[in-house]
């Protein structure tokens, strides 16, 4: 499973509220959610960002609240993969229970820069920078793990578990 | 080798006689709660699920406190789908209108968590709870659905930083101070995916509302959950509010600690968080005296009664600085009767304060009070991230109500000595 887009740029601790305002937090609907992603922090992410872009994020991504509209909004909003030097704890479980994919390599949340071309094998944890050529390895993701974000998510997965198909 | 609390629990609760740090448990939940912000998510993902009931109508709660009363009309709808929701499946507490707090003072109030549970909420908060000697850990919206249907949870068993707190507290340093402190030393994520386990002298001797405060920032330092043992300040705080029956784990005295930290806390002066991380502490003389719009006494964080009751002992026969807007809203009905029948609400009032019914307010930026662009707030609450409470080019400064209080008194942030 590999993912392929252009890269965006984020620092440290990038926290729920940079991630999606609560102004936003009255809204379900992910496509609603979108809109409001980075809004404070980058408000041209959303007009640019396109199917498949990668965040390269540094350490301690997605800290803060525990709304899972944060993830939502990115994922919506068109972002494959986020590659970080670091996770906040429940990001991270909420990141892959919505099928998010997160991958952690220090050296490769440093050595992406802005508008980089980049892959990500979710299989092998290959990051590969097309645009220098540099290639760095984080932990792969898991069979089980990578199932949910085939299936779209923790909910689609057990579903598709338990009634053999989606719903 | 010996188990921590939060080891013993979560052994308990997994139905194993031992488990160790990065053990990955299925445990169950004894109690599991979303409120107006997580709850709609959450509801429809249960919906999605496919199962028909919760896993156990008196242990799902569902609390409205984030946009309560309903702020507009789609906080109304939020609300709505949570109270047809609780009808439907028949739940024993969902909380609104008069009845409802922010539910990390309510949830403890009513005796729904206690010492010994697991306890899993849809807020990243959730680990207040852990100050009864209870592991209590955030979620999302999906992980609480999964929670809802099937009354379990998997878990990787945290490591345990054990900090203990030697000394004794000078006055006007409070359990909030004591946070600031530690999560300035240790960073924004120096306990990361870990449990802090607050010990120590000073703990013993802290009375329980200023326990919520602290384990309700472990959060802020990256910490699965925050957890203390149960003592008798523990027990008479209990003994008061509810009859459940509750059982006590304690850390082994071999316990297998990650690292232990001391924290001497003689010579410690109140400390303020300045923006925007809760971690950027400094003692509040440092601050420099910073100009303010707003103060905001409240939260789960500093909203109970002994907090309220903190602030108007130095605002009785003072005022807030012209042009300054005191914002105090209490944590729970049960608090703001208190508050009522002791004076403290008229003592606030007179002082200029606006009281706002029980709810998280501005905390988060989402409902009465925020700020506007350019300006500040002194916020007893444990957030003050970019935008956090308002306009993305406002700052907050976190302290505890002593310090808001004094800085209300003054129009910059100060320190309460500075008012005698």
């Amino acid at each position: 499973m590999t993912i392929e887009g252009n890269v965006w740029k984020f620092g440290d601790d990038v926290d729920t509220d940079l991630i999606l305002p609560a102004r936003f937090l009255n809204l379900s609907d992910p496509a609603e959610l979108a809109k409001g992603c980075f809004l404070n922090l980058r408000p041209d992410f959303i007009g640019r960002v396109q199917r498949g872009d990668v965040i390269a994020g540094g350490s301690n991504f997605g800290c803060g609240s525990s709304r899972e509209h944060a993830p939502l909004a990115i994922r919506e909003a068109g972002v494959g993969a986020i590659v970080a030097k670091s996770f906040a704890r429940i990001f991270y479980r909420n990141a892959f229970n919505i099928g998010l994919p997160l991958l952690e390599s220090e050296a490769a949340a440093e050595g992406l820069r802005e508008g980089d071309r980049v892959s990500v094998d979710l299989a092998t944890g290959v990051i590969e920078n097309k645009t220098s050529g540099k290639c760095w390895r984080a932990n792969p993701i898991p069979p089980f793990m990578r199932e949910l974000i085939q299936a779209g998510g923790l909910v689609e997965s057990i579903r598709m578990k338990t009634h053999g198909a989606r719903g | 080798m010996g188990m921590t609390i939060t080891e013993k629990i979560l052994a308990d609760h997994a139905g194993v006689s031992a488990v160790r740090p990065g053990d990955l448990v299925q445990v169950r939940v004894d109690a599991a709660f979303s409120h107006d912000v997580t709850a709609p998510l959450a509801l429809e993902t249960f919906h999605r699920i496919g199962v028909p009931r919760v896993y156990d109508r008196e242990k799902v709660i569902l609390v409205a406190d984030h946009f309560v009363p309903n702020k507009d009309i789609q906080t109304a709808q939020q609300v709505k789908k949570m109270r047809e929701f609780a009808r439907e499946q028949g739940l024993l507490h969902f909380y609104e209108g008069g009845e409802t707090g922010i539910c990390h003072v309510l949830l403890p109030e009513k005796g729904l968590v206690l010492p010994g549970q697991v306890i899993i909420g849809a807020d990243s908060h959730t680990c207040t709870h852990g100050a009864l000697g209870a592991f209590s850990t955030g979620v999302g919206s999906t992980d609480l659905a999964a929670v809802m249907a099937t009354g379990e949870i998997w878990l990787k068993v945290p490591g345990t930083i054990r900090f203990e707190y030697t000394g004794t507290l000078p006055e006007w340093v409070q359990g909030k101070d004591l946070i600031l402190h530690t999560l300035g030393r240790i960073g924004v994520e120096g306990a990361l995916y870990r449990a802090m386990e607050f010990a120590g002298p000073v703990i013993t001797a802290l009375p329980m509302h200023q326990r919520f405060t602290m384990a309700n920032m472990a959060v802020e330092g990256g910490a699965k959950n925050g957890i203390m043992e149960v003592d008798g300040v523990t027990r008479a705080w209990l003994d008061e509010r509810t009859s459940g029956p509750y059982r006590v784990f304690r850390s082994d005295p071999d316990a297998g600690y990650e690292s232990v930290v001391t924290i001497p806390v003689d010579g410690l002066t109140p400390q303020v968080a300045c923006p925007s991380s809760p971690a950027n502490v400094m003692p509040v003389s440092d601050v420099g005296p910073v100009p303010i719009d707003q103060v905001f006494i409240g939260s789960c964080t500093n909203g109970w009664l002994e907090d309220l009751r903190c602030a108007a002992s130095l605002l009785e026969g003072r005022k807030a600085a012209p042009g300054l807007r005191l914002v105090v809203i209490p944590g729970s009905p049960r608090i703001y009767r208190k508050a009522l029948e002791e004076g403290i609400l008229a003592t606030l009032l007179d002082a200029g304060a606006v009281i706002g019914p029980p709810c998280c307010g501005p905390c988060l930026g989402g409902h009465m009070g925020l700020l506007a662009e350019g300006e500040r707030a002194v916020s007893t609450t444990n957030r003050n991230f970019i935008g956090r409470m308002g306009h993305p080019k406002s700052e907050v400064y976190l302290a505890n109500p002593a310090v808001a209080a004094a800085s209300a008194v003054l129009g910059r942030v100060a320190g309460p000595a500075e008012l005698f």
